[in-house]
């Protein structure tokens, strides 16, 4: 029998205990996942005991608390704040979510543990190498295709056209779908994902776009789409309240219909 | 001093940012046959531009007639006559054609019956000059911002440019005044570079964050700001620093304008609806100036909202949910997670909350750097080039209209690639680059990696957002000026007694939030002192010592240049440009701006 084990190096040790301050009034943990590339030994879990009621009311306002007060060496990323850069995209609490609009209030018990997104590589602390991920939403060509003459003025689309968009567009490639996708943990270098088959069905329902059809074509392969197993993870975690899985299912059925 | 090896690059253009003006002027050099690079210390698609919510202004007529020239009046007198008139026509007479570009790119703006771009009221835009509000603002329901920053990143991606994501820019490479180039710190892989160019394009951002409490982003540094300062050069108009009516109480987070231009409306704890006696015209959509001013007054009176009294509700729950569901989707989410708010049955607690820089680095229309040299106000710094938020066009004047970004973004984006085009040859020789020039840039990185005071970065930078929060806010004072300038200089004196935690050179975020406060304190600095210095009101300052706007000693834009060794501040002026590009508009004169 084959005995599977995790590489040494990989495995998550036990780190260091920030104690909360004097006088703390309301103290909850957080369990926070440390890497730095430039130290030698293995990755460890931090934890803090951080006074809530010193913080704002989001996660990102916890992190930020430890950064400048308990230990300045915590690397993350952050941008906006306010749920639309996409920067803050972490594990939280077991659940990939933005760390911005993520109030700690929501996540029950004394311990909060914090790490990066899954199934990507690790750069440092909480910020993962999302290289991959942008190549493959390069790949999928996120411009508009036309071919007739542009008109002097703006391309006509009917209010119902552009609704089609909606639910499509307001996706801020945060990435947190496409980590939480088992079927992109086991062949990410090939199956899409579903930010990036999200974004393909976003150029192919425009009503201005003209190349449906090499688009589609692009699409027809036993991995980059039909990898999905509708396990609706992508739904589930969107911190936007979009549905990948829905937009694939909708791609796959116009394959289906342009063959019948 | 450890040693650093550069790895060297070498492009005929490279723009540092990769917003909307980063964007769009990396994507016309690269169209034009440039070699151009865009190095940018986020993702493009998390630049602040992301964030723009209400929309985007051109004279397109869509929702009924209009006109560049009502445009241009009313950014005139929006500016408060700060405005260089001569690039505000060119910023009117060519918004039109950059929305109709933008969306054969596809961004997908929202339609009306015809099928046409959506265009909604905005604050300070009127028909037949100054008349009554007119629907201008092309929106993407209230994600404008994110839907044209994510359409021009695709569109980048069909073209040429290669992009440097995640490098933070040090410095500029100087030679004798002349622009050669710009220096980056990889954050990845802790490697240094040397981006040679014979065109830098700085399109960095405005300084938001030197206050306490701004809707910008974390990374609103005005990183370009202080490479500029540090290169001797100066900065123009710091003073004037706008702030938007409606942060969300308490999180700062932006509500648009455009709640206000689908009627939403202000009110005060009398359930008063409090513009009418400030705009008697305009009402809820005056100016940002002017309204925030109107609700620090109604607070300072005794009439704010809540239980400290020191906010104002803005209204939507008169509006048809189904509206707000298709226009205002994004704010009412904000509202929803930021302040608690069912925006279909409550008001939203609002406050004025600095929003953006009309100031920068001062540029020609052609988006060229410029300098005052002797008696030459207009002296181009060859090499060099700013966009954007980073730059003072001088579009804005003294006080920006809202969605008078998004298309400044664009227009100048796109006027500083064709100029680059003219007077660039495509791969030309380019002078070898001597280690003098770059020096410099790394004993100033080193330094502060190996920083070892007591102060931490996170401390000082809160002292220094404290004091422009407390002395440079809606309405200034003498007073209050020189605490601010006393507070600032504290704050300078301070930065050899920094303390840096992390020394490693990946993802060290700790140094690299050191090198954004290092570029945010010398921009607070010229704030304040450009401030204390303009005994006037005008848009944005409004300095309560001097109400009035003093056209005869004071209609002159700021230059300040700063030492970043002693801190001092050297203060000069460059005439506005009161005259237009072409015959086809008169200037406008000066008159009394009300609404």
């Amino acid at each position: 029998m084959v005995e599977l084990a995790l590489p040494k190096n990989s495995r998550v040790q036990k780190g260091r205990h920030h104690p909360a301050p004097a006088g703390a009034k309301k103290v909850k943990t957080f369990k926070v996942y440390r890497y730095d590339p430039e130290q030698p030994g293995n990755p460890r879990w931090d934890t803090y005991d951080i006074d809530v009621e010193a913080c704002g009311p989001m996660v990102l306002d916890v992190l930020i608390h430890i950064k400048n007060n308990v230990d300045p060496t915590l690397a993350f990323r952050r941008s906006c704040r306010e749920g639309v850069c996409g920067s803050c995209a972490m594990n939280i609490g077991g659940r990939n979510t933005l760390a911005c609009t993520h109030g700690h209030e929501e996540i029950p018990g004394k311990e909060c543990q914090i790490a990066p997104l899954p199934s990507m590589p690790v750069v440092k602390d909480l910020v993962p190498d999302l290289t991959m991920f942008y190549a493959q939403y390069a790949s999928i060509e996120p411009w508009l295709h036309t071919k007739t003459p542009e008109p002097q003025q703006e391309w006509r689309q009917s209010p119902e056209d552009r609704e089609k968009l909606d639910g499509l567009y307001e996706c801020i490639l945060c990435a947190c779908c496409t980590t939480s996708c088992p079927s992109y943990w086991w062949n990410g270098e090939k199956y899409l994902g579903p930010a990036t088959l999200l974004h393909a069905y976003r150029w192919l329902i425009d009503s201005r776009d003209e190349a449906t059809g090499e688009r589609l074509d692009a699409l027809e392969d036993p991995f980059k789409l039909y990898r999905c197993h509708t396990i609706m993870n992508c739904a589930q975690v969107c911190p936007k309240g979009l549905n990948p899985a829905k937009a694939i299912a909708e791609v796959k059925k116009m394959l289906v219909d342009r063959v019948i | 001093m450890a040693t650093y090896q550069f790895i060297d690059h070498k492009f005929d253009v490279v723009v540092v940012g990769a917003g909307g003006s980063g964007l769009r002027a990396a994507l016309g050099c690269a169209q034009a046959g440039l070699k151009t690079a865009c190095i940018s210390k986020v993702f493009p698609t998390r630049s602040h531009t992301v964030a723009a919510q209400g929309g985007i202004s051109a004279s397109l007529g869509n929702m009924g007639q209009d006109d560049w020239r009502w445009h241009m009046y009313d950014t005139v007198k929006g500016s408060d006559w700060l405005g260089d008139q001569d690039a505000i026509e060119y910023l009117c007479r060519n918004a039109p054609a950059a929305v109709y570009e933008l969306e054969h790119w596809g961004v997908p703006f929202s339609r009306t019956p015809e099928g046409k771009i959506y265009q909604r009221a905005f604050g300070g835009m009127t028909k037949n000059y100054g008349e009554a509000p007119i629907q201008r603002t092309c929106a993407a329901a209230d994600r404008t911002g994110h839907a044209m920053l994510h359409t021009m990143y695709g569109q980048s991606l069909a073209h040429d440019t290669e992009f440097f994501i995640e490098y933070f820019a040090l410095d500029l490479i100087m030679d004798e005044g002349v622009c050669r180039g710009v220096t980056a710190w990889k954050l990845d892989d802790g490697t240094l570079h040397r981006f040679q160019a014979q065109m830098v394009i700085l399109a960095t951002g405005g300084y938001g964050r030197a206050y306490f409490s701004a809707t910008s982003a974390h990374t609103c540094t005005g990183d370009g700001g202080g490479m500029t300062l540090r290169a001797g050069l100066p900065l123009q108009d710091m003073e004037f620093v706008q702030f938007h009516p409606t942060g969300i109480y308490g999180a700062g987070c932006l509500i648009t304008e455009g709640a206000r231009g689908e009627g939403g409306y202000l009110t005060n704890s009398e359930g008063e609806r409090f513009m009418e006696r400030y705009a008697p015209t305009v009402k809820d959509l005056a100016p940002r100036d002017m309204v925030s001013r109107a609700m620090t007054i109604e607070i300072r009176e005794g009439r704010g909202v809540g239980p400290k009294k020191d906010h104002i509700f803005l209204h939507l729950d008169h509006l048809d949910p189904k509206i707000l569901h298709q226009r205002l989707p994004g704010i009412s989410e904000s509202a929803k997670i930021f302040a608690g708010v069912d925006v279909t049955k409550q008001p939203i607690p609002v406050l004025p909350t600095v929003h953006y820089n009309m100031g920068g680095i001062p540029t020609n229309f052609y988006s060229e750097v410029v300098t005052r040299l002797g008696d030459d106000p207009d002296k181009v710094v060859p090499g060099l080039m700013a966009v954007g938020e980073a730059a003072c066009v001088s579009v804005h004047g003294a006080n920006r209209l809202g969605s008078n970004s998004l298309i400044d973004l664009v227009v100048f984006g796109r006027s500083a690639a064709l100029r680059a085009a003219s007077v660039l040859k495509a791969g030309a020789t380019q002078p070898e680059l001597k280690p003098a020039m770059t020096d410099g840039h790394i004993a100033r990185f080193d330094k502060l990696r190996n920083a070892n005071g007591s102060t931490t970065t996170a401390a000082l930078r809160l002292e220094m957002q404290q004091a422009m929060q407390e002395d440079a806010a809606v309405f200034r004072t003498s007073e209050s000026l020189a605490s601010g300038v006393k507070r600032l200089e504290a704050v300078q004196a301070k930065r050899g007694d920094l303390k840096v935690s992390d020394r490693g050179l990946i993802w060290n975020t700790d140094l690299m939030e050191t090198l954004e406060f290092e570029n945010l304190v010398v921009q607070a600095q010229v704030t304040v002192v450009g401030a204390h210095n303009r005994t006037e009101s005008r848009g944005a300052h409004a300095h309560e010592d001097f109400p009035d706007r003093n056209d005869k000693e004071w209609m002159k834009h700021t230059l300040t240049w700063l030492d970043d060794a002693t801190g001092a501040v050297k203060i000069d002026y460059r005439p506005v440009h009161d005259f237009t590009m072409t015959n086809e508009v008169a200037p406008f004169p000066p008159k009394a701006r009300v609404y």
